[in-house]
C-alpha cells in the first residue's frame, strides 16, 4: 500500500526548464509547490572536473541511465520496436535542471509562420501542397500572442543576441549584446552578405557579459571554454534552471524539491486529477502526493508515457486517426549540412561556446518560394563554434579511410582547418508517426517503455538535400578548398546523435478533437492537469525548441494562477 | 618512459592560464551575489589537501629528482595475450608516424583495459534487459553480450583468423597483414556466429580514438601527446582572449593541472 502524504497546492513532475519556471512563478504568488524529480540534485560545484570529454560526452555522464529506462523504436508499424539500448540519436536529461544543465543554449524564437503553418501554406500554395498523410496543424496561438512570454524567458535567462532580420517582431531588444565573433564566424558573415543573405548572431544563453536578471539573479560572463554541450557550466554562465529559476522558487520557502522521486501515475477521480504516485528510488517505497493541480514537465517521453499509463486523455489511434495522446511525434532534420576544408587557413576550432555562432533564416519557414519544391518549410542555417573536442570531432575530406595512416594524417591536418555549415531542418508531423506504450519492454519499475514510430519521409529527404546544397554554396563563397555535402538522406536511425529536439505527443491546438491541451498547456478533458514542454508542439520548427518551451511554461504558469482563482477551462 | 604525473606549467606562448580563483578575482566578480552567489562563491573553496597533487620536488637541492613510477601501467581485465593483440590492433588503427606516436606509445591498450574493467565494459548504464531480437540496422545494437565479452571473443577471433589465414600469431604479422585481418573484420568477411565482426571492429576503433584523445587521467593520451599532435589545448579555463583571434597555439593542460591550479 502506498503511503499518502499531506496535500499540496501544486505538484510538478520533473524539475528541468519547464518545471523550474513554473515553480518560480507559482511560488512568487504564494502557492505551495512540491517538485518531484527522479534524478539527483545538481550544483555548480559538481563541475570542478567537467572538462572531461570521455566522462560527460562519450559516456553521457549527466544523462538518464538507460539501464533503468529507455524508449523503443521502429520505423514503421509493420516491424517490431526494439529498445534503444545505448545512446545515439538524442540524449535525455536527468536530475535537477534536466537537460537544461547540459544544453548548448541556442535560444531561438519560432517564426510567425510556424504557428500558422497549415493555414498559411494552404492559403499560399493551395490544399494540394500538403500531402494527405501529413498531419501538421496550426497551434491555436500566434507568434504575436506568445511574444511577451518569449520576452520574459529571454530576460530571465539573459539571452545575448541581435535582431533576426527575417524573424517575427520583437517588443524589446535582447537583454544583452551578442557574443564575440570568431574569424570563422566573420568569414561566414561576409560570405553570406555577399550572397545577399541575412546573417545575424546566434541568440545565446551563454552570457556575453555579467548579467543580473529581473529576479535579481547575478551570473558571470561565459569564458568560451569549449565544454558546453553535454557539460554543466562551472561558471554558471550558461542559463540553466539550477542557477536561474530554481533558486528563486527555493528562496520563497514555498518550494519543496524531492529528488530521487520517480513519478509513475497521475491519480484521478472523475475528470479531475487528485495527485500523483511516485517511487522513492532510494528506498523503493511507493508514495502518493495529493495535489489540487498536477503539472507534467517530465520532457516529451515521460509526459506522454505517464498520461497513457494513467489513462488520462484519449490515446491516439493511428488506424483511425482519432484520439490525441501520442499524436504527432516529430523531430528534426539535422543532416542537411556541409563541411568545408581549408588548405590555407587554420581556426581556433577547439575554443567556443554552446551558442556561439551566426545564423540565417533565408531558407527557413516560408521565407523563400516553395512553388517548385517538393517540400514545405526549411531550416535555419548556421556556422557555430561550440568547441571541437577531439574524441567526437575528426573531420577529414570524403574518401579518407576511417582508420589507419591516412585517417590519422588527415584528421590531424584538418582538426583546425574544417568548418561545418549546418542546417537545422524543421520536421513535419505525419499520421503514422506517433508515441504509444510498448507491448513488451519494461522499465526498472515494471512499467511499459515509450514506443516511437518514426522515419524520414520524402519531405525530409528533399529538404535535407536542398539545405545541404545551400550550405555548400556558402562554404564555396567562404573559400573552402574542398566541400563535402549530403547526397541523400537515408532512413532515420537511432544510433547517431542528431538532436534532443523531440516533439509532440500531447499537442496544443484549438480543438479537443485534434489536440491534448489548449494554449495554456491545460488538458481539455482534465482541467487541473497541465502538460508543459515540447510535447505540445504540433510539428517542429527549423530551430532549437527551448525558447518556445520556456515561453509556453511562462504562459502555463499564468494559466495555472488564473485556474486557481476561477477554475474551469481557460480557453 | 616519460611520466605524466608531474604538474605542467600551464603558460602557453601568449596566453596565461589563470586559476579559477584568479579568474574570478580578475573579473571583479563579487562573492555572495544574489542567490547564485553561493554557487559561484563556492568555487573559492579551499582545495582539498589530500586531493592536491604534490608539487614537483624542488630542483637544485643536490638531490636526485625522482621520477614517480606510472602505477597505472598494469592490467585490470585483459590477459597478457589479449593485451598484446589489442595493443597491436590499436596501433594499426592509429599508427605511429612522422607526426608523432601511435596508439601503443600513447597507452591506448591500457586505456581500453581499464575501461573494460568498469561501467563501460559491463554496459551498466545501457538497457540490457531481455528479450533480445535481431533488429534492423537503424535500431542499433541488440546483442545480449556486454563489451567485455565482446572483446574477449573478438580478440580471440582475430587470433584465430590470423592463424588460419596467415599461419601466424596476429602480433607476429607484418603491419600490412594485420591491416588485412582488421579489414576482414571491418567488412564482415569474417563470418562469426557469436558477435558481429564489424560491430566489434567499430567498437575497437572508437575505443582507440577515445584512448588517444581522452584526458590522460584514463591511461591513454600519454603525456597529452594525442592532443599535442593536433594542437588541442585540453582543459583550459578560458578562451575569451583568443576567441576573436586567428589560430593560436596553446600548450595543453590536463585535468590534473586543474587540481593544482586552485
Ligand atoms: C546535448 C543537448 C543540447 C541541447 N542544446 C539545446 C540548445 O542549444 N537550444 C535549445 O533550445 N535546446 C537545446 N536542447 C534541448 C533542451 O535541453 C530541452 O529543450 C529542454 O531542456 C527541455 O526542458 P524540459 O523542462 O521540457 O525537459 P528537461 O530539461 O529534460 O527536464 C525534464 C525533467 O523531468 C525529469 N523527469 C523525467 N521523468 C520523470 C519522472 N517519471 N518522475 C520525475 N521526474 C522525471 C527529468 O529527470 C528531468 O529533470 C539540448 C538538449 C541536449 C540533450
Ligand atoms: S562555453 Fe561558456 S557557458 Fe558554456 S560551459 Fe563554457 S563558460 Fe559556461
Amino acid at each position: 500500500m502506498a503511503k499518502t502524504l499531506p496535500k499540496t497546492d501544486v505538484v510538478i513532475v520533473g524539475v528541468g526548464w519547464a518545471g523550474g519556471i513554473i515553480a518560480s512563478e507559482l511560488t512568487k504568488k504564494g502557492l505551495n509547490v512540491v517538485g518531484l524529480e527522479r534524478g539527483r540534485e545538481r550544483k555548480t560545484e559538481d563541475y570542478y572536473m567537467v572538462h572531461d570529454e570521455l566522462r560527460y560526452s562519450a559516456r553521457y555522464g549527466l544523462m538518464q541511465d538507460l539501464s533503468k529506462e529507455t524508449v523503443t523504436f521502429r520505423s514503421t508499424e509493420k516491424i517490431r520496436a526494439l529498445p534503444m539500448r545505448a545512446y545515439g540519436s538524442f540524449l535525455i536529461g536527468d536530475g535537477l535542471g534536466g537537460a537544461g544543465v547540459h544544453w548548448n543554449g541556442q535560444t531561438f524564437r519560432f517564426l510567425p509562420y510556424d504557428f500558422k503553418i497549415r493555414s498559411m501554406t494552404t492559403e499560399k500554395y493551395g490544399k494540394n501542397k500538403i500531402p494527405a498523410d501529413m498531419a501538421i496543424q496550426d497551434w491555436g496561438i500566434t507568434y504575436e500572442e506568445l511574444e511577451p512570454y518569449y520576452d520574459t524567458f529571454e530576460k530571465m535567462a539573459g539571452i545575448a543576441g541581435e535582431e533576426n532580420p527575417l524573424g517575427g517582431k520583437r517588443s524589446n531588444p535582447y537583454p544583452i549584446p551578442p557574443m564575440k565573433k570568431s574569424p570563422a564566424m566573420q568569414l561566414f558573415t561576409d560570405a553570406t552578405k555577399k550572397l545577399n543573405l541575412h546573417p545575424y548572431m546566434m541568440p545565446s544563453a551563454n552570457l556575453s557579459q555579467d548579467y543580473t536578471n529581473p529576479d535579481g539573479v547575478s551570473r558571470a560572463a561565459c569564458q568560451y571554454c569549449g565544454y558546453c554541450e553535454r557539460f554543466g557550466c562551472e561558471y554558471g554562465a550558461k542559463a540553466d534552471p539550477v542557477v536561474t529559476v530554481i533558486p528563486i522558487a527555493v528562496k520563497s520557502g514555498k518550494f519543496e524539491i524531492r529528488t530521487h522521486s520517480h513519478v509513475r501515475r497521475i491519480i484521478h477521480s472523475g475528470k479531475k486529477a487528485t495527485g500523483v504516485l511516485y517511487t522513492d528510488v532510494t528506498t523503493g517505497e511507493e508514495i502518493i502526493q495529493p495535489a489540487d493541480i498536477v503539472v507534467m514537465t517530465s520532457y516529451v517521453f515521460n509526459n506522454v508515457r505517464i498520461l497513457l499509463m494513467s489513462g488520462v486523455g484519449k490515446p491516439y489511434d493511428s488506424s483511425t486517426g482519432t484520439g490525441v495522446i501520442g499524436r504527432n511525434y516529430a523531430y528534426q532534420v539535422i543532416k542537411g549540412g556541409a563541411t568545408g576544408f581549408f588548405e590555407e587557413k587554420q581556426f581556433n576550432n577547439f575554443a567556443g561556446a554552446g551558442s556561439l555562432g551566426v545564423n540565417l533564416d533565408d531558407y527557413n519557414g516560408d521565407n523563400f518560394d516553395h512553388s517548385g519544391l517538393k517540400f514545405i518549410h526549411g531550416a535555419s542555417i548556421s556556422v557555430s563554434q561550440t568547441g571541437q573536442r577531439p574524441i567526437s570531432n575528426n573531420p577529414a575530406p570524403g574518401g579518407t579511410p576511417t582508420w589507419g595512416k591516412d585517417f590519422k594524417a588527415n584528421t590531424l591536418k584538418y582538426a583546425n582547418r574544417a568548418i561545418t555549415v549546418g542546417g537545422q531542418g524543421s520536421s513535419m508531423s505525419f499520421k503514422h508517426h506517433f508515441l504509444d506504450l510498448d507491448p513488451e519492454y519494461k522499465d526498472a519499475y515494471g512499467d511499459p517503455l515509450m514506443r516511437l514510430t518514426f522515419d524520414f519521409e520524402e519531405q525530409d529527404k528533399e529538404l535535407a538535400v536542398f539545405i545541404s546544397g545551400k550550405c555548400a554554396d556558402i562554404l564555396k563563397e567562404m573559400g573552402a578548398n574542398h566541400i563535402d555535402q549530403l547526397k541523400e538522406l537515408g532512413p532515420y536511425e537511432i544510433t547517431t546523435y542528431q538532436s534532443t529536439h523531440n516533439t509532440g505527443g500531447a499537442i496544443m491546438g484549438s480543438s479537443p478533437e485534434t489536440s491534448a491541451v489548449n494554449t495554456y498547456s491545460q488538458m481539455w478533458d482534465y482541467d487541473n492537469v497541465f502538460v508543459v514542454g515540447a510535447s505540445s508542439f504540433p510539428q517542429n520548427a527549423g530551430y532549437n525548441p527551448t525558447d518556445t518551451v520556456g515561453a509556453l511554461a511562462y504562459r502555463a504558469a499564468e494559466g495555472i494562477l488564473k485556474y486557481r482563482e476561477k477554475g474551469g477551462l481557460l480557453v | 618512459m616519460a611520466n605524466s604525473d608531474e604538474p605542467k606549467k600551464t603558460n602557453g606562448q601568449n596566453i596565461e592560464q589563470p586559476s579559477r580563483r584568479k579568474f574570478l578575482i580578475n573579473a571583479g566578480y563579487a562573492i555572495g551575489g544574489v542567490v547564485v552567489g553561493g554557487a559561484v562563491g563556492s568555487l573559492f573553496r579551499k582545495p582539498n589537501k589530500t586531493q592536491q597533487t604534490e608539487p614537483a620536488p624542488p630542483s637544485g637541492t643536490g638531490e636526485e629528482t625522482t621520477v614517480p613510477k606510472n602505477y597505472n601501467r598494469a592490467l585490470m581485465f585483459f590477459s597478457q595475450d589479449q593485451f598484446a593483440i589489442a595493443n597491436a590492433a590499436a596501433e594499426r588503427i592509429y599508427p605511429a608516424d612522422d607526426i608523432g606516436p601511435g596508439a601503443a606509445a600513447l597507452g591506448v591498450a591500457f586505456f581500453i583495459d581499464h575501461q573494460l574493467a568498469g561501467d563501460w565494459g559491463f554496459n551498466s548504464r545501457e538497457y540490457m534487459s531481455p528479450p533480445f531480437y535481431t533488429g534492423e540496422k537503424t535500431q542499433g545494437y541488440q546483442g545480449r553480450l556486454r563489451r567485455r565479452e565482446m572483446f574477449e571473443i573478438g580478440l580471440q577471433e582475430i587470433e584465430n583468423y590470423s592463424q588460419t589465414q596467415k599461419s601466424k600469431k596476429f602480433v607476429k604479422l607484418a603491419p600490412e597483414e594485420q591491416d588485412e585481418v582488421l579489414k576482414a573484420f571491418e567488412s564482415d568477411s569474417v563470418k562469426l556466429t557469436t558477435i558481429s565482426a564489424s560491430g566489434f571492429f567499430k567498437t575497437l576503433r572508437s575505443a582507440t580514438i577515445e584512448g588517444v584523445y581522452s584526458d590522460p587521467l584514463y591511461g591513454g593520451n600519454m603525456d597529452m601527446n594525442g592532443w599535442k599532435m593536433r594542437n588541442y589545448p585540453g582543459n583550459q579555463m578560458s578562451y575569451t582572449d583568443i576567441i576573436e583571434k586567428d589560430f593560436t597555439k596553446i600548450e595543453p593542460s590536463s585535468l590534473q593541472d586543474h587540481m593544482s591550479a586552485h
